[in-house]
């Protein structure tokens, strides 16, 4: 008997019991049903949510490698291992030591991602009795690259059980959440363990415990891994070139430094018609305005260069797209078709208070110098009443024409 | 006034297996069934017992809640057998067919009748059936007063019968069914064609409108919506141009003729062609020869395969339907199928599927959902081949969650189930929303009426 004809007589076997979710589960990833129509359409088109949904991962994977090289990179750098170098082909950067450290490190953050948040959805589904949905296959890979290469692991299972169950199981799981549940677990982790998610330590691999060990008393030198938004926050020289944040040989969260592969992401979810680029174009326009607000601000000397303030505001409205993650809120979180606004109109006006709320929070709140998922989920939660309006425009110009016709 | 109607939303699904244009006479089919079913919402009261002897044009049953609504039999013969479900509801009734044909005699009608006499006509000769109005899409209410009628004489439906082919010479009893309906409406008889070539390109008493652009371009509820859409209280009634022949005939010649040209098309048919055959026909007169494989693993639809209905091969040609569609079973797994590019198959995605490399090609689809049903997840997708002026995934979630309020404020007067048939097919979490948009018109016909 054939892999194929075994896996049906399984399939038969679990019909109507409890573990039939799980099953089907593992069954369609190996093989596309054998269901088929009934009345309605005879036909389907070839598309399923499964296919939607790897498209996006493959939107993700470069991202993940590129990560991986840079975890080892940075970390090598601050040792003073090794120089930094310039440019995205550069030889220092492509290098199996970074692998291995990179690997090392953001490996089981992707294996306790989707570990714990597809254990979580299984449970679910088996006691809910409904199929499993594949809305997680993305959050389990988003996750591990919003988070700070460092994070204890534990954290972020902790994180990911709360993210999956609140963010999503209680509303009745995918397609019914109203958070992003990529965004609500990072939300879990910066409110919950701050200090993990934020300051100069936490972004190359190995600063926090030669902290620990500077403070048991070891002579060694500090490593200090600050991102650009917090140099800029505190209005330190910003030690890297434009070229360098474009192509992502930067300090920062682990899949959202190279903005070079980002665009390519979304080029790539654009042309395959996934992500919508009505979201990602307003996002980056909203982004630019806020910023070009702030710049004008600056050079009508409406505040001085000693405000607090100063530093991200004066940086030039283009470079807010390159700095900080707002690119890759922008292009991966903000377009989850779930939580953003569902109609075409909805999703210009959402796309763009993203970008602009993002860079109002990043200027105004320096402490904590990152406000793309802040943005995200505000909006997230404001998606629906935008929706309304947009469609209440569909009603009320049915209801003119009604009265047109009475009157 | 005339219109022209360009539609740009929308999705041509070019199957294999289009009906070449010649016309073959099927062999006369020995039985002839009738379904109330295909007559939604209608409860039917039975005339003609089990026994009974009809004509051509005797009726069988008539719409209990409105006893003018008859329905007669398509052929002469006697009733062999009523087919009852759970609760004695009827199924189908079973005429057997007489060798030589006889038929009920209605006299030629004056055409300068007024509506009120027309009307009464159309109701005792049975043809009053092939008239449907919107909202709630099923069989006009004929107390009601519509403001329009419409017509389409353009199918874009896949593999749909050609009309201009099918109603080809048949112009005189084409405008006797069109003047005697444009007396039945306070506004205008609105006729969409897509060519000057066509049969109804010229018809006197009513409107006619060029269409043209994508499926859903020559279904009847893009032309209302783009044309004159229903508000709240108001009616539109639609007819099938090809039912508009048998009107027309019954008005010249007194007779209920229901012959058709049916076209069998597919892929599963080896030699796709039309047939002239009668309502209620078995479909085993017309399919097995030069046609199906009788061993083949095949789904044999009544209709088009986007809102057509399946048939078991004894099954019978649907009151409303002029073609049979024919296109293999997909109750096969597919290694790997949901992630591995794709090249034989629709999508209007470009998840690695590649249609888009290819637009003139045809496909030779299956009946395989290609995945599993989902909750709603992907946005502005329907809305890229849904040309009415609705938002669809909003109307068809207010359905799901039965808010007729809400149903009503976002036009649910305005559509029937086969306008969603597009959205349906494309849908990425496999909802059903044919059936979601039925459910939620009978369930405002039950609340509202």
């Amino acid at each position: 008997m054939s892999l194929k004809s075994n896996l049906h007589t399984l399939k038969e076997k679990y019909k109507g019991t409890k573990m039939a979710p799980a099953f089907n589960a593992l069954h369609t990833f190996l093989y596309l049903p054998n269901e088929t129509t009934h009345n309605g359409t005879h036909i389907k088109a070839a598309d399923d949510l499964k296919r939607t949904m790897n498209i996006v991962i493959m939107a993700l994977l470069p991202c993940l490698v590129f990560g991986m090289y840079n975890a080892g990179y940075q970390h090598y750098v601050a040792l003073g291992e090794i120089e930094r170098s310039t440019g995205f082909l550069a030889s220092t950067f492509w290098t199996m030591d970074n692998l291995i450290v990179g690997m090392w490190q953001v490996l089981p953050l992707v294996i306790v991602s989707y570990g714990v948040g597809l254990a979580v959805e299984f449970l679910f589904a088996v006691i809910k009795g409904h199929e499993v949905e594949e809305g997680y296959l993305v959050t389990g890979m988003l996750v591990p690259l919003i988070v700070p290469v460092d994070i204890p692991l534990w954290m972020l299972a902790v994180a990911v059980v709360f993210g999956v169950v609140i963010g999503k199981e209680v509303f009745g799981g995918t397609g019914m959440n109203i958070l992003n549940p990529a965004l609500t677990i990072r939300a879990f982790l910066f409110f919950a363990y701050p200090t993990w998610m934020s300051g100069d330590k936490v972004w190359v691999h190995g600063a926090v415990e030669r902290d620990q060990m500077i403070a048991n008393g070891s002579n060694l030198d500090a490593i200090s891994g600050e991102t650009i938004l917090g140099s800029y926050a505190q209005s330190n020289m910003v030690d890297f070139s434009f070229l360098d944040m474009f192509w992502g040989l930067i300090p920062g969260s682990v899949g959202e430094t190279s903005k070079f592969l980002i665009i390519i992401g979304a080029l790539f979810l654009i042309f395959t018609k996934i992500g919508s680029w009505r979201i990602i174009a307003s996002t980056l326009i909203g982004a630019l305005t806020m910023g070009l607000i702030f710049n004008g601000v600056v050079s009508a000397e409406w505040i001085g260069e000693t405000s607090k303030f100063y530093g991200l505001m004066n940086v030039p409205f283009w470079q807010h797209l390159i700095i900080g993650s707002i690119l890759f809120g922008a292009v991966y979180m903000a377009t989850d078709p779930v939580t953003a606004s569902q109609t075409n109109k909805g999703k210009w006006i959402y796309g763009f208070l993203i970008g602009f709320i993002s860079i109002m929070i990043r200027v105004f709140n320096p402490a904590y110098p990152e406000g793309v998922f802040l943005a995200i989920l505000l909006m997230n939660v404001f998606a629906p009443t935008i929706d309304h309006y947009v469609v209440q425009g569909n009603v009320k110009r049915r209801m003119r024409r009604l009265k047109l016709k009475t009157a | 006034m005339s219109k022209d109607i360009k539609i740009k939303k929308g999705l041509d699904i070019k199957l294999v297996g289009e009906a070449d244009k010649t016309v073959e006479q099927a062999i006369i089919s020995n039985f002839c069934t009738i379904r109330p079913e295909d007559f939604h919402s209608v409860i039917p009261k039975l005339v003609a017992k089990e026994g009974a002897t009809l004509q051509a044009g005797d009726v069988i049953f008539y719409n209990k809640s409105n006893e003018d609504v008859k329905f007669v039999s398509p052929v002469s013969g006697k009733v062999v057998e009523v087919q009852r479900g759970p609760k004695r509801r009827i199924d189908a009734v079973k005429i057997q067919a007489d060798k030589t044909q006889s038929h009920k005699d209605f006299g030629v009608f004056d055409m300068n009748s007024g509506a009120a006499t027309t009307k009464a006509h159309l109701l005792a000769s049975g043809c009053w059936v092939f008239i449907k109005q919107r909202p709630y899409d099923v069989i006009a209410n004929p107390e009601k007063l519509p403001k329009a009628i419409f017509i389409s004489g353009y199918s874009t439906a896949p593999l749909a019968a050609d009309l201009d082919f099918v109603l080809a010479g048949k112009e005189e009893a084409l405008q006797a069914a069109v003047s005697a309906l444009s007396k039945l409406t306070e506004g205008q008889v609105h006729i969409g064609v897509g060519s000057s070539n066509s049969p109804l390109a010229n018809m006197k008493d009513a409107t006619v409108h060029k269409i043209s652009g994508p499926h859903p371009a020559g279904n009847v509820g893009t032309h209302i919506n783009k044309l004159d859409p229903v508000n709240k209280g108001e009616t539109v009634w639609t007819v099938n141009a090809q039912d508009l022949v048998i009107i027309g005939e019954l008005l010249l010649t007194g007779k209920f003729n229901a012959e058709r040209l049916v076209a069998l098309a597919g892929s599963s048919v080896k030699k796709p062609r039309y047939f002239k055959t009668v309502i209620g026909s078995e479909i085993a007169t017309m399919i097995y020869d030069n046609g199906v494989d009788k061993e083949g693993n095949d789904r044999i639809i009544s209709g088009n395969v986007l809102s057509g209905k399946q048939l078991n091969p004894d099954g019978s040609l649907g009151f409303y339907d002029n073609l049979i569609s024919v296109i293999p079973e997909g109750d096969d797994y597919e290694f790997f199928g949901w992630n591995k590019p794709i090249f034989n198959k629709i999508s209007t995605s470009r998840a690695l599927t590649f249609s888009w490399l290819n637009p003139k090609k045809k496909y030779e689809l299956n009946t395989n959902t290609n995945g599993e049903h989902r909750a709603f997840v992907i946005t502005g997708s329907y809305e890229q081949v849904f040309p009415l002026d609705i938002f669809p995934m909003q109307i068809l979630k207010a359905c799901k969650y039965e808010d007729l309020d809400e149903m009503e404020a976002l036009g649910m007067y305005e559509v029937a189930p086969e306008d969603f048939a597009l959205t349906e097919f494309i849908c990425v979490s496999k909802q059903p929303h044919q059936d979601i948009i039925r459910k939620g018109l009978d369930l405002m016909l039950k609340e509202i009426g």
